[in-house]
């Protein structure tokens, strides 16, 4: 569709830039000098108006009382964000992301025990390697759907614990402690996969030899994780933790379709979306989208001062 | 090798294999669970058996044949391709010649675009959603398979990197030799370098198909005509008419579910890598 245009307005230039050597006329050069941008107007007019735009705005709305419709807004200042740190109800989402980050610690280190099990000789290893990483490509909501059942009364988790004879009668979702453990441990059974893929992939990086010398050397197993993988599979390791910490803090799709944010599973970003699109207070989310946005980029930018990662130079 | 080697190494192995069973059983029984209800007749659901008895009938798709019909399941797949389709063509256009144009050309600004890529990969799309809302209300997109298609296409900061990490990858001289024999900079954008990117292109495709596939926060956002379910809104939507019936619901996932494990078990391999690379950048 629009790219288009970008391609037809390049052919023109084909003819002109041919002839380099002799000393290139005015309209080569001026073609020479646009061609990068020929390929670059439509990527950059995207990635202006869905990525850098909304953020310009975001921070403008977030000092308005802007209800999203309404074609009058007044500048409040700094209202919103008075509220939203002094109204306990809406600060206490980021506690609610504490679970989701003790998951992600679970999950981090049981990716890592699969991961480095599996990068040795295991039978039935793709066989392994496939249910642990199935999950991750799951549609969301059919997990959702799938854990509903799971958590049901009578459902598949009464069921199994009635196998080994014990009778809960104990509704998982019901209380907001029970609640929001079984959501946190929905999340790390969906995205543990990804965890263990990456980890994976670090481990079988390291040259084979390493382990040849090291086994030579009379190193045991847990040795030769502590020297060997450890430090070879750290660049990962900051990156998983990254990925972690965002991610719990902006949970959404498992909380938002089991419970809708009942019985306080209410996350960041349901509380978000609810302001926003339910209550049309375009202002205080939008205040609150930048608060989150800070903590995440505070977080990264913390994560590239431990580690600096020499693999992102893109120039 | 004598005394207590051979016995703990016994022990160790056991512990190693008892863990994967112990895996396997938390991955694919909620699965499984799901897959058997599907199966069960109404009445079979209501006798209050518990979730582990098998189905009296294994090839009872009843409940696949209403979720499909009731569930709007046919437009809901019809959707989601149409938008697959842009997305991912619209993907892979862009960020091979994004990675083109800053791998290969020396410009004014080119340190400024890149930064401008890279902090945007920084920011997650879920916290600028409530002003993104507006900007694609704006341009009249709301309501449309256009929002999504756009917003896709528009924030894939990852298939930049993976484009670029492959356009390094290959010769600067096969540009120069093209360019003596009179290929401009666009001929040798289509006829050289993106037959090049075939690796590239089968990981963005993969990548991207499966997030777009499995999104649920941008449709249900963008477009909440029932006319206009893609899969994931869809078979949100069975939490309402279908309410308590576990059977017809059970369907509808095992039915969303089925063509990402036809897809896994035929292009494992590329599965895992293109993800490796995705998220490793």
């Amino acid at each position: 569709m629009t790219d288009t245009t970008a391609k037809t307005a390049v052919t023109p230039a084909v003819p002109a830039a041919a002839p380099t050597p002799a000393p290139a006329p005015r309209r080569a050069r001026v073609w020479r000098g646009l061609t990068p941008w020929l390929f670059l107007v439509v990527p950059l007019a995207l990635l202006i108006t869905f990525t850098y735009a909304p953020i310009a705005n975001m921070v403008a709305y977030s000092f308005t009382d802007w209800d999203g419709v309404s074609p009058q807004l007044h500048y409040t200042g700094g209202h919103n964000y008075a509220e939203l740190f002094t109204r306990s109800d809406l600060f206490e989402v980021f506690f609610v992301s504490g679970y989701y980050l003790a998951a992600s610690a679970v999950q981090i280190v049981v990716a890592l025990y699969f991961a480095t099990i599996l990068s040795f000789d295991v039978r039935f290893r793709t066989f392994f390697k496939g249910v642990l990483f199935f999950p991750y490509l799951i549609n969301g909501v059919a997990i959702g759907f799938v854990f509903l059942y799971f958590f049901q009364d009578g459902g598949t988790l009464d069921s199994v614990l009635a196998l080994f004879g014990y009778h809960s009668s104990h509704a998982w979702l019901g209380t907001p402690f029970s609640a929001n453990v079984s959501l946190a441990g929905v999340s790390v059974w969906r995205y543990l996969g990804l965890n263990f893929v990456l980890f994976l992939g670090a481990i079988q990086s390291i040259p084979g030899e390493l382990y040849e010398a090291a086994e030579l050397d009379g190193a045991n197993r847990r040795q030769q994780f502590r020297h060997i993988i450890a430090p070879g599979i750290r660049p990962v390791l900051t990156l998983t933790v990254i990925l972690s910490v965002s991610g719990s803090l902006s949970a959404f799709e498992i909380p938002y379709i089991m419970t809708g944010g009942a019985t306080g599973t209410e996350t960041f970003v349901i509380q978000t979306v609810k302001l926003a699109f339910q209550f049309n207070k375009t202002g205080l989310a939008s205040a609150a989208a930048v608060v989150l946005l800070l903590i995440i980029l505070a977080v990264t930018w913390v994560q590239r001062r431990l580690v600096p990662d020499d693999k992102v130079d893109l120039v | 090798m004598s005394g207590p080697r051979p016995t703990r190494r016994i022990v160790a192995r056991t512990l190693v294999y008892l863990s994967l069973a112990v895996a396997t059983v938390v991955v694919l029984l909620p699965l499984g669970v799901v897959f058997l209800t599907s199966l069960k007749s109404s009445k079979e659901m209501a006798d209050d058996s518990g979730a582990l008895t098998l189905p009296g009938n294994l090839l009872n798709f009843h409940n696949y044949v209403t979720a499909f019909q009731d569930g709007r399941m046919l437009s809901a797949f019809g959707n989601t391709a149409f938008i697959l389709v842009f997305a991912i063509g619209g993907t892979v256009v862009i960020g091979s010649m994004t990675a083109y144009a800053i791998d290969r050309f020396t410009f004014r600004f080119r340190k400024l675009v890149v930064a401008l890529f890279l902090v945007a990969a920084l920011v997650p799309g879920v916290t600028t959603q409530v002003a993104t809302f507006q900007i694609v209300n704006s341009l009249g997109l709301f309501d449309t398979r256009w929002a999504p298609i756009v917003l896709y296409m528009g924030t894939d900061i990852v298939s930049i990197y993976i484009f670029l990490q492959f356009v390094r990858s290959i010769p600067v001289s096969l540009d120069e030799s093209a360019r003596l024999d009179g290929a401009g900079a666009f001929t040798i954008y289509w006829r050289i370098i993106f037959p090049l990117l075939k690796p590239a292109i089968a990981t963005v495709v993969i990548v991207k198909g499966i997030t777009v596939y499995n999104d649920f926060y941008i449709p249900f956002l963008y477009m909440p005509s029932q006319d206009l379910g893609v899969i994931s809104t869809s078979l949100f939507r069975f939490r309402g008419p279908f309410g308590a019936h576990w059977e017809t619901i059970s369907a509808g996932a095992v039915l969303v579910i089925l063509p990402t494990l036809v897809v896994f078990l035929f292009l494992q391999r590329f599965i895992y890598n293109g993800f490796t690379r995705g998220a490793t950048r």
